[in-house]
């Protein structure tokens, strides 16, 4: 089987500071993959090199054969890598339906005119915010804003979606809607690299894990082994986060 | 259905003003070749800049490139051969320069600009005396005033029609993406670079085009009045004043300024300068937003408008972790 993504040696440097140090995994079609670490560790640099948001220093990404590291991040967003922002980002002068149809109108195959605003339907009654198609989204509630930087992700009809951290900040009852979301994509085969701290929404949803610490890979395996791990247990209590 | 009426009444509009010279003397005519024109410059400055936010000072630079071309071909080609090519130089230097350009931030993309406008009026003047051995050039095309306020206003039309076929099109949604938020923006698939690109392309062919219609009207050029820097600062005034990024904002700002310059040049010449610094600045004071923004502001504030927005409240659940922004 060949995989859907593939890193190797994958490195990025700020200044002195190395954040991502020779990571190297594989995720298959149809995984969803939880890459855990303290806050520090790298996760979102990881992200940000496989979508295009920074050139790695050093190492390979290939996204089903091909190799992406370095390229721009629009020609990535094309080749069908969507993401979310640890800081949600909707965009905010733009309508809840502008939203996902600016998702639509740009992917590698474009939705635009009629069909696309069928499509961006779907895709809010998906996540939730079936008839609130007119709303700003600026002025929608968190976790609204989360579902609305989804339904826009999800409109790339994506090969590979990187979660980042999802569902931080979210209450128990939103959690539990989150997680059955996630869910529900994970068993529409949606292949999901999924950065997360909520311990609950990762032995939901990911059956396998990747954990990092100062940049480096210390482990990767089935979920519920990878957390007993004792460099796993370390690397977790030896920060505020658990 | 909107839509159908705007139309109706925007065709009703240009179809009056076709009909200006028939009713006006040549002193009428000539204001509305001017008005026209800066309304022509204005809409498509505000175009690319009220749409990027990127402030360009080059104006004048493809303004006087288009009146250079007629100046310097009109006894070899025929006139509209020379807009064609008027048209293609100015999207050739657009090109260059914007490819090479957009990548600069802010204030250095102004500066380029109004640089780049020096520079093309000293290589024309330099090419001139050194190996034509002439400054001043002379345009002699048997194109009457009138023929050149059709001209315009043909293009003014087409400038607007653009301008509103933007706002609705895949690259008028690309735009207002990029404006909110640029990563975001290249995370779904949106070239930046060459959405900028085009739209500039797009304004400077226009602001070329103008150019080159008004050249015949001044009989005898030379690049100090083809590339008076004045005109791309007028044209930024206008389209700020009136809202730069607008259907009919620049529009707005460019008819009365336009008049009111007018009218300080012709009664007083000699302070001109200060008073147009002046007025800049209480534009900018007094209507951030433009004339526009300002009208839309009031509407809301009456009882019977659309509600303002209120402005959200901070989302109190942001996570704590620090983001890498790329
Ligand atoms: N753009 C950047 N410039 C400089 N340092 C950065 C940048 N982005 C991340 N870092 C640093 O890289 C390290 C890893 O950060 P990050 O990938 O955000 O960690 P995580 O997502 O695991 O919390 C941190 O020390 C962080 O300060
Ligand atoms: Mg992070």
């Amino acid at each position: 089987m060949t995989a859907l993504l593939s890193l190797a040696g994958l490195t990025r440097r700020f200044g002195g500071l190395t954040a991502v140090n020779a990571l190297g995994f594989d995720i298959g079609e149809g995984e969803v993959v939880g890459l855990l670490g303290p806050n520090g560790s790298g996760k979102t640099t990881a992200l940000n090199m496989i979508s295009g948001a920074l050139k790695p220093s050093g190492g390979q990404i290939v996204l089903r054969g091909e190799p992406i590291g370095g390229l721009s991040a629009h020609r990535i967003a094309r080749k069908g890598v969507a993401r979310t922002f640890q800081l949600v980002r909707v965009l905010p002068s733009l309508t809840v339906l502008e939203n996902v149809l600016a998702g639509l109108a740009f992917r590698g195959e474009p939705l635009w005119g009629e069909v696309a605003q069928g499509e961006a339907d779907v895709l809010l009654r998906k996540v939730g915010l079936e008839g609130r198609a007119g709303e700003a989204a600026e002025q929608l509630t968190y976790i609204d804003q989360k579902r609305v930087e989804l339904a826009r992700a999800l409109a790339a009809r994506p090969a590979l979606l990187l979660l980042d951290e999802w569902l931080a900040g979210l209450n128990p009852t939103e959690l539990r809607t989150g997680i059955d979301l996630i869910a529900h994509l994970r068993d529409t085969g949606t292949t999901i690299l999924l950065v997360e701290h909520v311990m609950e929404a990762v032995r939901a949803l990911c059956g396998r894990c990747i954990v990092m610490n100062a940049g480096t890979k210390i482990a990767d395996g089935e979920t519920s082994a990878v957390l007993r791990e004792p460099d796993v247990v370390r690397a977790y209590l030896g920060t505020a986060h658990a | 259905m909107k839509t159908a009426l705007g139309f109706a009444v925007a065709a009703i509009v240009f179809a009056v003003l076709a009909l200006a010279p028939f009713y006006l003397d040549a002193y009428g005519i000539g204001l509305m070749i001017g008005m026209t024109g800066y309304v022509t410059l204005a809409s498509a400055w505000g175009l690319f800049s009220g749409r990027t936010g990127y402030v360009s000072l080059a104006t004048v630079a493809f303004f006087g490139m288009g009146a250079y071309t007629v100046a310097v071909l009109n006894e070899t080609l025929p006139y509209p051969v020379i807009l064609l090519v008027a048209g293609a130089i100015g999207l050739l230097v657009a090109a260059v320069v914007g490819f090479s350009t957009l990548r600069l931030a802010g204030v250095y993309f102004v500066i380029f600009t109004f640089g780049l406008a020096e520079l093309i009026r000293q290589l024309v003047t330099w090419f001139e005396t050194t190996v034509t051995g002439t400054l001043g050039r002379y345009i002699f095309l048997p194109i009457g005033p009138e023929h050149i306020y059709w001209q315009l206003l043909v293009l003014c039309a087409a400038t607007l029609l653009i301008t509103w076929w933007v706002g609705r099109s895949r690259l008028g949604l690309a735009l207002r993406v990029i404006s909110d938020d640029e990563v975001v923006a290249s995370h779904i698939g949106i070239d930046i670079a060459r959405t900028k690109l085009a739209l500039f392309a797009v304004s400077a062919v226009i602001i070329t085009l103008v150019g080159a219609i008004q050249a015949p009207r001044w009989t005898y050029v030379e690049p100090a009045i083809v590339f008076n820097p004045t005109v791309s600062f007028l044209t930024l005034i206008m389209a700020l004043l009136g809202g730069a990024s607008r259907l009919w904002g620049p529009a707005l700002g460019a008819i009365p300024l336009f008049l009111l310059f007018e009218w300080l040049s012709a009664n007083f010449p000699n302070h001109y300068s200060i008073l147009l610094g002046l007025l800049f600045i209480v534009i900018v004071f007094l209507l951030p937003r433009g004339v526009a923004g300002f009208a839309e502001d009031l509407m809301r504030r009456r009882p019977g408008g659309t509600p303002a927005p209120a402005k959200p409240a901070p989302t109190p659940l942001r996570s704590e972790g620090g983001e890498a922004r790329p």
